[in-house]
C-alpha cells in the first residue's frame, strides 16, 4: 500500500502521506500553479462547492450535533434520546442491534445474545412508535444506521411519523442505506449484491415520488476507510458507489434533480489533519463536477456533497484510554475546518462498548467548545488560499478521478465487490498497515511510542440487558397475538409478489408495516425473492 | 475457502512436525467486523501456517463442524461485538461432542477483561484484544501447538 513513509523511530515530518502523495518541506505559488492552480477553489455556496456548500456555513447555524446511541429495547432508547436532547443534541443517530441489522426477529434462534446488544432491538412499528414518543420529528432530524434491513426500516419510519400526524411529503431524516459499503466492511448484508442494489434504487425512488425531503441514502467512505482504504480510495469508492445507486435511479425513469439532491455521504476523519481537510475539499469540488458534467444535473442541491463526519473508530486505542478524548476533538476541529454538516463524533470508550452517557456528554462538549470557544463558526473555509491546502486539496483530487477511472475500466464498483476484489484490496492495506504499525513505521502514540507501563485500565462497559431481551422477545408475541393476521398475510403476500415480479417493494413493505408485520417476515419473504448473499473469501 | 498460498515455501513452522500448522479463524455469531480477523489470516499464512478462514455469521455448529472437517489444530475466533461468552459456552460443548476438547482455542478482538476468566475456564488457551500483535499470536501457537 502507498502508506505514510517517514524515517522508522523518529519524530520528524513525513515525507509521504497516506493517499500516496509526496509532502514538500514548503509550500509556495509555484507548487500550487503546478498541481493545476486555483481553477477549482471558487466562492464556498457557489460551483464547484469546494470550500462549501452553503455560503455562509456555521455563521448561519453550526453542523448538527448526533451521537450515535440506542441499545437494549425501545424504551431505554427513548430515555437516552431524551437525555441527549436535554444536552443541546440537535439530531439523532439511532443504533440498532445485529439481529434487526440483518433483518431477524428477537425471538429468532440467529439472534439468541444479540438482542439489544449493540443497538436497540426493533420488531415490528411498535417499537418505533416507543424509541421516538414524544420527540418532534420536525425540530429533530433522525438517522437511522440501517442497510441491509433499510427499506423495511425507512418505512418503519414514515409510516410512525405519518401516524403521529406529520407530513411525510416534508418529513426530514436520513437512512444509511448503503448496501455496497456493506459487503466490504461492516457486514450487515442480507441479499446478493445485484437484488441489493435494486432494493436501494426502490427506496430512492419511493422517496423522490413520496417523501422528497428525506434523505433516503448516506453513502459511507467510512467503513471502506475503517476496511483499510486510503483517504484517496475512502472518497473515490464511495462516489463510485453513489453514481451506481444514481444510475439505477436514472433507469427508473427519475431526473436527476429529483433525487441527487437527496443523497448524502458519511466519511471517516482520522488521519492526517491538513490531508483529511485537503479530502474534503477535493471532493466536495469533483462530486459537484461529477453531477454537473457527468450527470447533467442543474440544481446547485444536485452537485452538494453533503456529509457526516467525525468518527474514526481505527484511529482510537485502548492504551492509554484518555487519549482518544484528545484525538477525538482534533476530529472534530477537522471536521469543523471542512464544512461538515453533521457530525457523530466517536466517544474515547467506543471502542469497547456503547457509550456511556459520561462519554458521550463529552463528545458533545468538545464540539460544543468549537462552536462556543473557538470561533470554528466565525468564518468560512478558513485554511482556503493556503498553497499547502490549495495544492494538496487539487492533488488529492486528481488522485480520485485516477482512482475512479480505474474502478470503472475494472468493471465497475458493484462487479468488484461482487468479486470480492475491493475486499481483497483493502484488507491487504490493512494488514500492511499492521505490519507497519508493529515495525514502529506508523506511528501511535502509546502504542508504539511514549508507552507507559500502567495497568490495563478499561471504561465501564455497558451490561448486556438480559431482562430487556426477554422483554422484548414478549412484547413480539404479544403484537402478533393483538395484529389482524389477515391484513399482515394480505401485505406480506403483496411484498413476495412484487419482489418476485421487480417491481418496487416500498409500497408494499409500507402495508406490511403499517399492518405490524415484523422485520423478520418481510425479510423472509425478501428472501424468497431475492436469495441470500455469499460471501466470496479471497486473499 | 482455505486461504493458502502456493506461491510460498512455507517452513514447517514447528521443530517436531512435518506438516504445518493448520489454524481455523472464525468470525462468530452476528458481528461483521471482520478487519482484524483477515489481518490475522494473513499474517498467519506469512509465519506459514496454513490457515481456513470461514467468512462472517458463523454459528458455534458451523465452526464445530469446520474445525472437524479441515482437522485443524487451532480455533480462532474473532469477536468485536461482545456475545463471545455465550458463544463460547455453546461451542465447548461442541467441541467437546466432536472430541476436538485437545484443540488449541483462541480468542481475539474487544475482549473485556472481565471476560478473560470466564472463558479461561471454558478452555480458551490464549486471549488476544484489540492491539495485539501478530507476532505474539504467532509465536504463542508455535508454543503451544504440538
Amino acid at each position: 500500500m502507498s502508506g505514510p513513509r517517514g524515517s522508522p523511530g523518529t519524530t520528524g515530518g513525513r515525507v509521504s502521506n497516506e493517499s500516496g502523495i509526496e509532502i514538500g518541506t514548503v509550500y509556495a505559488a509555484d507548487e500550487l500553479a503546478a498541481s493545476g492552480g486555483t481553477g477549482m477553489v471558487g466562492r464556498p455556496g457557489e460551483y464547484p462547492f469546494t470550500r462549501g456548500i452553503h455560503a455562509n456555513m456555521y455563521r448561519q447555524q453550526p453542523w448538527t450535533m448526533r451521537q450515535y446511541t440506542g441499545f437494549a429495547d425501545a424504551r431505554r432508547t427513548n430515555e437516552r434520546f431524551k437525555y441527549l436532547i436535554a444536552n443541546g443534541q440537535t439530531g439523532l443517530n439511532v443504533a440498532f442491534d445485529l439481529p434487526t441489522q440483518i433483518g431477524v426477529d428477537s425471538d429468532d434462534l440467529l439472534a439468541a445474545g444479540e438482542v439489544g446488544r449493540v443497538g436497540t432491538a426493533v420488531d415490528t412499528l411498535r417499537d418505533f412508535e416507543i424509541a421516538f414518543a414524544d420527540i418532534d420529528l420536525d425540530r429533530i432530524t433522525v438517522s437511522l444506521t440501517i442497510n441491509g434491513a433499510a427499506a423495511i426500516l425507512i418505512a418503519m419510519y414514515l409510516v410512525m411519523a405519518e401516524k403521529r400526524g406529520f407530513d411525510i411529503g416534508r418529513l426530514r431524516g436520513t437512512a444509511q442505506n448503503d448496501i455496497l459499503k456493506e459487503f466490504i466492511g461492516r457486514g450487515t448484508w442480507i441479499f446478493p449484491v445485484e437484488p441489493s442494489v435494486k432494493l436501494v434504487v426502490d427506496t430512492i425512488e419511493y422517496c423522490a415520488r413520496n417523501a422528497p425531503k428525506y434523505t433516503p441514502v448516506s453513502v459511507c467512505g467510512y467503513h471502506i476507510r475503517e476496511s483499510g482504504a486510503t483517504p484517496v480510495q475512502e472518497m473515490a469508492w464511495a462516489f463510485c458507489i453513489a453514481r451506481a445507486y444514481a444510475d439505477g435511479a436514472l433507469a427508473r425513469g427519475l431526473d436527476i434533480d429529483e433525487f441527487a439532491g437527496r443523497l448524502s455521504f458519511n466519511f471517516n476523519i482520522y488521519g492526517s489533519l491538513f490531508e483529511q481537510v485537503a479530502k474534503f475539499r477535493a471532493g466536495r469540488g469533483l462530486w459537484a463536477r461529477i453531477m454537473k458534467e457527468q450527470y447533467g444535473a442543474t440544481d446547485p442541491h444536485s452537485m452538494w456533497m453533503r456529509m457526516i463526519a467525525g468518527g474514526g473508530g481505527s484511529g482510537l486505542v485502548a492504551e492509554q484510554p484518555e487519549l482518544n478524548i484528545v484525538r477525538g476533538a482534533y476530529y472534530a476541529l477537522i471536521g469543523a475546518l471542512s464544512g461538515a454538516q453533521t457530525m457523530a463524533l466517536c466517544c474515547y470508550d467506543e471502542a469497547y462498548t456503547i457509550p456511556s452517557e459520561y462519554a458521550q456528554r463529552i463528545a458533545l462538549r468538545t464540539m460544543q467548545i468549537l462552536v462556543e470557544e473557538m470561533g470554528l463558526c466565525d468564518t468560512v473555509d478558513p485554511l482556503a488560499g493556503s498553497w499547502y491546502v490549495e495544492t494538496l486539496t487539487n492533488q488529492m483530487r486528481q488522485k480520485m478521478e485516477d482512482i475512479i477511472a480505474a474502478t470503472d475500466a475494472r468493471g465497475g464498483i458493484a462487479r468488484l465487490v461482487a468479486e470480492g476484489a475491493i475486499q481483497a484490496e483493502v484488507s491487504a492495506q490493512a494488514y500492511a498497515r499492521q505490519k507497519q504499525l508493529e515495525s514502529g513505521e506508523f506511528r501511535k502514540v502509546g502504542v508504539n511510542c511514549y508507552r507507559i507501563e500502567e495497568p490495563a485500565r478499561e471504561p465501564e462497559f455497558h451490561p448486556y440487558d438480559e431482562e430487556a431481551a426477554r422483554a422484548q422477545v414478549a412484547a413480539l408475541a404479544q403484537v402478533r397475538s393483538e395484529r389482524d393476521a389477515a391484513a399482515v398475510d394480505a401485505a406480506l403476500q403483496r411484498v413476495a409478489a412484487d419482489a418476485k415480479s421487480g417491481a418496487n417493494v416500498m409500497p408494499g413493505i409500507m402495508d406490511a408495516v403499517r399492518a405490524y408485520a415484523s422485520v423478520g417476515e418481510i425479510t423472509g419473504r425478501l428472501i424468497e425473492a431475492y436469495g441470500r448473499y455469499r460471501e466470496p473469501i479471497r486473499f | 475457502m482455505t486461504a493458502t498460498d502456493d506461491n510460498r515455501a512455507a517452513p514447517p513452522p514447528h521443530r517436531g512436525r512435518t506438516a504445518p500448522i493448520r489454524v481455523l479463524i472464525a468470525k462468530p455469531g452476528l458481528d461483521g467486523h471482520d478487519q482484524g480477523a483477515k489481518v490475522v489470516v494473513r499474517g498467519l499464512m506469512d509465519a506459514g501456517f496454513e490457515v481456513i478462514y470461514s467468512g462472517l455469521r458463523q454459528t458455534p455448529e458451523a465452526v464445530a463442524r469446520i474445525a472437524q472437517d479441515e482437522d485443524v489444530d487451532v480455533i480462532g475466533l474473532s469477536s468485536l461485538a461482545g456475545s463471545h461468552l455465550p458463544f463460547c459456552r455453546r461451542l465447548r460443548d461442541l467441541l467437546h461432542e466432536y472430541r476436538l476438547d485437545d484443540r488449541l482455542w483462541l480468542v481475539g478482538g474487544n475482549i473485556p477483561a472481565a471476560d478473560c476468566a470466564p472463558l479461561r475456564e471454558l478452555g480458551i488457551a490464549g486471549i488476544f484484544p484489540t492491539g495485539s500483535r501478530l507476532a505474539d499470536i504467532a509465536r504463542f501457537i508455535r508454543e503451544h501447538v504440538t
